[in-house]
């Protein structure tokens, strides 16, 4: 047994997995099960009673997804990790955990699309309102903060605006209230950022995106810090009898972990949104390369910069101050945005970001387009944005590519000038 | 000695059968329930409690001391602590008394006058840990429920 703090690689790739004690299997088993047979009645009764820990059904937790979880838990700096089918099924958990009807919550308005209609027409007809205030407006964040308020809401890196919010000065101000910041690290990775280390208390993810870094899951996960005081009297659903488990009060029984096991036993439990065992194989796969993967994905987004820099046709960058997404704008608006897209060769037009791929948008006509005019100024999207999520092919070659589409986009402006 | 790595807490826990629980609740809510049938069902050791308050927790008889406890079943290995931190002091008396090994106090239980009291009495000594979560850390039991077990390794066990 090792007393060592292994690094975050090591980590990366160990976490989590160790050889497979039945088999030997150095690579975790695909635990492609419903079910779990009980060793007794008596070991089932402290299964369903919470008191002993061990599998029972694949809603709830599966031995595949779980070394996943501790693998996202030991990456984050957390204290443990919930897998789910996405990462808005992720963020959903994390509301439902702690806010009710007639519950408030205050994010970030620099947030991605999906995020704000969850908020604003999902949640709100569950009876939890929203406030989207700017994530660096703290004094606004104050004010929009209420007795009901359950928590304070942000993206590290804003999608797609690229805003960079102060985790260590949202969380004072959360924390000022009584109320945990709950962060997005999407598009920063743990690689690149750590929330948890900086005073954010739970951290959500699509896992989507660069965690899985090959396009090939829907996924999210939620890591929890363990160090918010959840019995401070301002969140009933941890600190007073759960109806739904026997009337245990889950600060009192789980301490520390009485976030993660609420979040688990009746959430995950009730909403059903779980992640499947082929889908966490495949996760555990891709973190194995994240920090390498995150080194090449910013080096080729600073060449790209660069390169569009000295272009004539781009009227503005957004140059990404963490990660490898960023936006830029081209002249010609809207319609001059539509013939660089479709001219590209190389860079693959779609509704993503952290591929291993190069990526690229028009986010008002497509991830954004549920939002109102209002909304998407807020969220920081202009009419001639084009976001790029830089993968890892040669950076010469995604370079090619963009000065081609580049021309065939500045040509036809030409023309339709004369 | 304060045994404040995973490895000397490993070490106290693979070597250890007998657990004399102080403070030990019938109370299937309350966490030291939680813990005693964790330790009775889940793991190898001979868990006891020790609460005059009780006579019996789930068939196992309680004492109504450490002394009574040592009298009649010799030195605990472990006396696991479940008290408030201002009525441990006179906890590890006894604990001295009765030969015990170790002292695991239980989260939050922390008083410094016990702490070095224990320590200096030659008894090994766990502060601010759950004994159920540390068994489980090393026993794969985190690791089921995506908790971070800390735990790196390549060697099959």
């Amino acid at each position: 047994m090792q007393d060592r703090q292994f690094g975050f690689a090591t980590r990366a790739i160990h976490a989590g997995t160790p050889p497979d004690p039945v088999t030997g299997s150095r690579v975790a088993p695909i635990y492609q099960t419903a079910a779990y047979v009980f060793g007794s009645t008596e070991q089932a009764a402290e299964l369903f009673q919470l008191r002993s820990y061990g599998h029972i059904y694949s809603r709830i937790s599966n031995p595949t997804v779980a070394a996943f979880e501790e693998r996202m838990a030991s990456l984050e700096g957390g204290l443990g990790a919930i897998a789910f089918s996405s990462g808005l099924a992720a963020q959903l958990a994390a509301v439902l955990t702690l806010a009710q009807s007639g519950d408030h919550i205050v994010s970030s308005q620099n947030v991605y699309g999906g995020t704000v209609t969850q908020f604003s027409i999902t949640l709100r007809r569950m009876g939890i309102e929203t406030s989207f205030v700017p994530v660096d407006d703290y004094a606004a964040i104050r004010a929009a903060i209420r007795p009901e308020t359950k928590m304070l809401f942000a993206e590290t890196i804003g999608n797609p605006s690229g805003t960079i919010a102060d985790i260590e000065m949202l969380a004072q101000v959360a924390h000022d209230a009584g109320i945990p910041l709950i962060v997005d690290n999407t598009f920063a990775s743990p690689a690149l950022y750590r929330p948890i280390e900086h005073g954010a208390d739970v951290v959500v993810h699509s896992a989507t995106k660069f965690i899985s870094g090959h396009g090939t899951v829907i996924g999210g996960v939620l890591i929890e810090s363990g160090k918010f005081p959840w019995d401070n009297g301002r969140f009933p659903l941890l600190s007073q009898p759960s109806p739904g488990y026997h009337e245990k009060v889950f600060t009192e029984t789980f301490g520390e972990y009485a976030f993660l096991m609420r979040a688990r036993a009746e959430v995950l439990r009730d909403v059903g949104s779980q992640m499947s065992p082929m889908d966490a194989w495949l996760l555990l796969l891709g973190l194995e390369t994240l920090a390498i993967r995150m080194r090449v994905h910013v080096e080729n987004a600073r060449k790209i910069v660069d390169f569009l820099k000295g272009r004539p046709e781009v009227a503005w960058i957004n140059e990404p101050a963490m990660g490898s997404i960023f936006t830029f704008g081209i002249h010609g608006g809207r319609d001059a945005g539509r013939r660089f897209i479709d001219s590209l060769e190389l860079w693959s037009h779609l509704a993503n970001v952290g591929d291993a791929k190069s990526l690229v948008i028009h986010p008002a006509s497509t991830t954004h387009s549920q939002l109102n005019d209002d909304e998407m100024r807020k969220a920081g999207v202009a009419p001639e944005m084009i976001r790029l999520s830089v993968g890892l092919e040669d950076a010469d070659d995604l370079i090619w590519d963009l000065d081609n589409a580049l021309k065939a986009a500045g040509r036809a402006e030409l023309v339709e000038a004369k | 000695m304060i045994l404040d790595t995973v490895s000397a807490r490993q070490g106290l826990l693979a070597s250890a059968k007998t657990v004399a629980m102080i403070g030990a609740s019938s109370n299937p809510l309350r966490p030291s329930y939680t813990v005693f049938s964790y330790l009775r069902t889940q793991t190898p050791f001979d868990v006891t409690p020790i609460n005059p308050t009780i006579a019996e927790i789930d068939g196992i008889k309680a004492y109504p001391s450490l002394k009574a406890y040592a009298q009649e079943r010799g030195a605990p290995d472990i006396v696991d602590v479940f008290r408030k931190p201002s009525e441990v002091v006179a906890v590890v008396r006894e604990a001295i008394e009765a030969g015990a090994r170790a002292v695991w106090f239980q989260y939050g239980v922390i008083n410094e006058q016990a702490i070095a009291l224990a320590n200096d009495a030659g008894l090994d000594v766990v502060v601010d840990r759950c004994i159920k979560v540390e068994w489980a850390r090393m026993n794969g039991g985190l690791s089921t429920s995506g908790l971070n077990s800390g735990l790196i390794t390549s060697r099959r066990r």
